[in-house]
């Protein structure tokens, strides 16, 4: 920074810089805070010495969720979740999306109705249930996958967008004798990767962080998402294996534990987002302000 | 068309109307070979079409079909449809809804939370992007933006265990400050009213930062001679903000604030079902967790998709309310 641009500062502007200081220290205190748990001893954290800095620094933590295969198959079965759910959803989105730009599209009308009603209606939890116990998918890997598998809200985004290419790149292709897939493939995704990217920050971050569908439709523990399965860690829920080994012996490595798990199973994420974010920016505004 | 002419004109002779009865079949077949060739030109948008109209049918339309159990008694292995309604005309399992205790203090406290969510976590992104608005550093004004979206990517699951490591009586940093300090430690997630107001912060600690993209967005589409025309009159920092930059976010908080009304009875499920415990469960039990427990941990079926069907309707009430309401202040409808 040079010194003529803080010249041109005044007293409100260092006051702004000092209140945006703040919010960013609340915002990462928490974070910081769990990484130092995670990384220190046992008997400090008993005592409540841990605050921002990890004291008798050690890795056993680390390696005890490394070492552990609950974890890792739990990890590995989320990443694999996260990468197909991601890919599938950005086909059925991109295959939704592009056929409704196309005016010439008869029953164009009739389709948006159709797609809006599920925008407002929910059926409901039950309903939704009872459907996947008839649909034989409870307890079914697949459950993860596909009923979530297409966002009308992230649909209308990628519409948008679409809409924003030019129709004469469109027209010239299809008087070249281009086919619609042609020009899907050749015209439309190259030219949609800032939204592909953003969605496919959206539907990456609802995968990795979603648990929900697994706590209703999964009761075999091997299919549980990582969050799942921390929250029932964190929570002590029914397992009675976690409990006598880290829990009550000595509580305070348990402690430790859960804050190695958390970190654990927050990197990934903490470190894709801030590379995506002059990409989701775009795709926040074009879905709450239309235009 | 061509028939009504037909009938219309008696001066036609019988010989006439043939002929334009073979002209009439003529244009059928050209009809038949519009659509021939209109398919064989637009089929491709048909086939792309179809994986996802079909999971909008299966998942979204189908699950419809058993909203019916609301006003019908359940019995497994037996066709919905065949079901038999139940007493009340069919109202009897929305009446059980609304004896229940539970269902009453679900439907309070999820009116409660989101009118509190609406309250103090409505202004917070709007005074958060008029504050980055002001700052003048653009390196350091990305940095603050980055690390404020940063809460919106954890899970709920993620959020809910750094409240606990954070506000727990007695190992937790807060609470460790307190008693440092010489204070009683604070039962922030084991105390109804305390709960509440964690609830509410944290949910704005995770959110404000997302939500400002919005308002920022709508910020940097302010014409910007309005603000030097200002400078000249010599309005000063906050005149300007009260003056131009407000006005000109107006539309977009009108429709956000209108949105969020017409959902005062939606619930999420993630961020209230990770944050209860059982301490709390009178202010912290909402329709959807209710809906879970009593539904697919109870297996009372009917009962909870009663519940879920009132909430769905009265949503889509509200909903159509605040648009109307929306477009009558003279702004754009959400939709």
């Amino acid at each position: 920074m040079t010194k003529k641009k803080l010249k041109g500062l005044g007293t409100g502007d260092y006051i702004f810089v000092a209140i945006c200081v703040i919010i960013t220290i609340i915002c990462v205190l928490p974070m910081i805070h769990l990484l130092a748990k995670s990384l220190s001893g046992a008997d400090y954290l008993i005592k409540g010495k841990v605050t921002l800095w990890p004291r008798g620094f050690n890795l056993d933590a680390y390696k005890k969720v490394l070492g552990d295969a609950k974890y890792i198959r739990s990890f590995w079965w989320t990443a694999f979740l996260t990468l197909v759910g991601t890919l599938l959803s950005l086909t059925m989105t991109t295959l939704c999306a592009y056929p409704l730009i196309f005016d010439k599209l008869k029953g164009k009308g009739f389709i948006n109705i159709l797609i809006t009603i599920t925008m407002f209606f929910n059926a409901g939890t039950i309903p939704n249930y009872l459907l996947m116990k008839s649909l034989n998918l409870l307890d079914n890997p697949l459950v993860l996958l596909i009923p979530s598998c297409l966002s009308v809200f992230n649909m209308i985004i990628m519409r948008s967008f679409f809409y924003g290419i030019p129709d004469s790149l469109r027209e010239s292709a299809e008087l070249d004798g281009a086919s619609f897939f042609t020009i899907l493939l050749k015209i439309y995704v190259p030219l949609s990767k800032p939204v592909i990217a953003t969605l496919a920050l959206f539907y990456a971050v609802g995968r990795w962080n979603g648990y929900s569908d697994a706590l209703m439709y999964v009761k075999n523990a091997d299919y549980y998402p990582l969050q799942l399965l921390l929250y029932n860690v964190i929570n002590n829920v029914s397992n009675i294996e976690v409990a006598t080994q880290e829990g009550f012996s000595t509580p305070g490595l348990s402690e430790t534990l859960k804050a190695a798990i958390v970190m654990f199973s927050t990197i990934p994420i903490l470190c894709i987002y801030p590379w995506l974010q002059r990409y989701f920016i775009h795709g926040v505004t074009v879905g709450a302000v239309k235009e | 068309m061509e028939e009504n002419k037909i009938i219309n004109n008696p001066e036609q002779t019988p010989q006439a109307s043939s002929k334009m009865k073979i002209q009439l079949t003529k244009e059928n077949k050209m009809k038949d070979k519009k659509w021939v060739v209109y398919l064989s030109r637009y089929w491709q948008l048909y086939a792309l079409l179809f994986l996802p109209i079909l999971y909008l049918i299966i998942f979204k339309y189908l699950p419809m079909v058993y909203v019916q159990i609301a006003f019908k008694d359940y019995k497994f292995r037996e066709s919905v449809w065949a079901l038999p309604f139940t007493k009340n005309y069919g109202f009897g399992h929305f009446i059980k809804a609304f004896k229940n205790a539970d269902f009453r203090y679900a439907i309070r406290n999820t009116v409660v939370l989101n009118l509190l969510d609406l309250v103090v976590g409505f202004p917070a992104p709007i005074i958060f992007a008029l504050i980055l608005n002001e700052l003048k550093l653009p390196k350091f004004k990305k940095v603050v933006q980055t690390v404020a979206y940063m809460p919106h990517f954890l899970s709920w699951i993620i959020v809910a265990s750094l409240a606990l490591q954070l506000f727990a009586p007695s190992t937790g940093l807060v609470n460790v400050a307190v008693k440092a300090l010489g204070g009683e430690p604070i039962p922030f997630l084991n105390e109804p009213t305390h709960w509440v107001v964690t609830y509410i912060l944290i949910g704005i600690w995770q959110s404000f930062g997302w939500n400002s993209i919005v308002y920022l967005a709508a910020i940097a589409g302010i014409n910007q001679e309005l603000y030097e025309a200002a400078s000249v009159d010599g309005a000063g920092r906050f005149r300007k903000m009260w003056h131009i930059t407000l006005p000109g976010i107006k539309p977009t908080i009108v429709v956000l604030l209108v949105m969020a009304l017409g959902n005062i009875l939606g619930s999420s499920f993630d961020r209230p079902f990770a944050f209860q415990n059982n301490t709390v469960m009178n202010v912290s039990n909402v329709i959807s967790t209710f809906v879970y427990s009593y539904g697919i941990k109870g297996l009372k079926f009917e009962l909870s998709t009663a519940v879920g069907l009132f909430q769905s309707v009265v949503g889509v009430i509200f909903l159509l309310l605040a648009n109307n309401i929306s477009r009558r202040l003279g702004e754009r409808g959400i939709w």
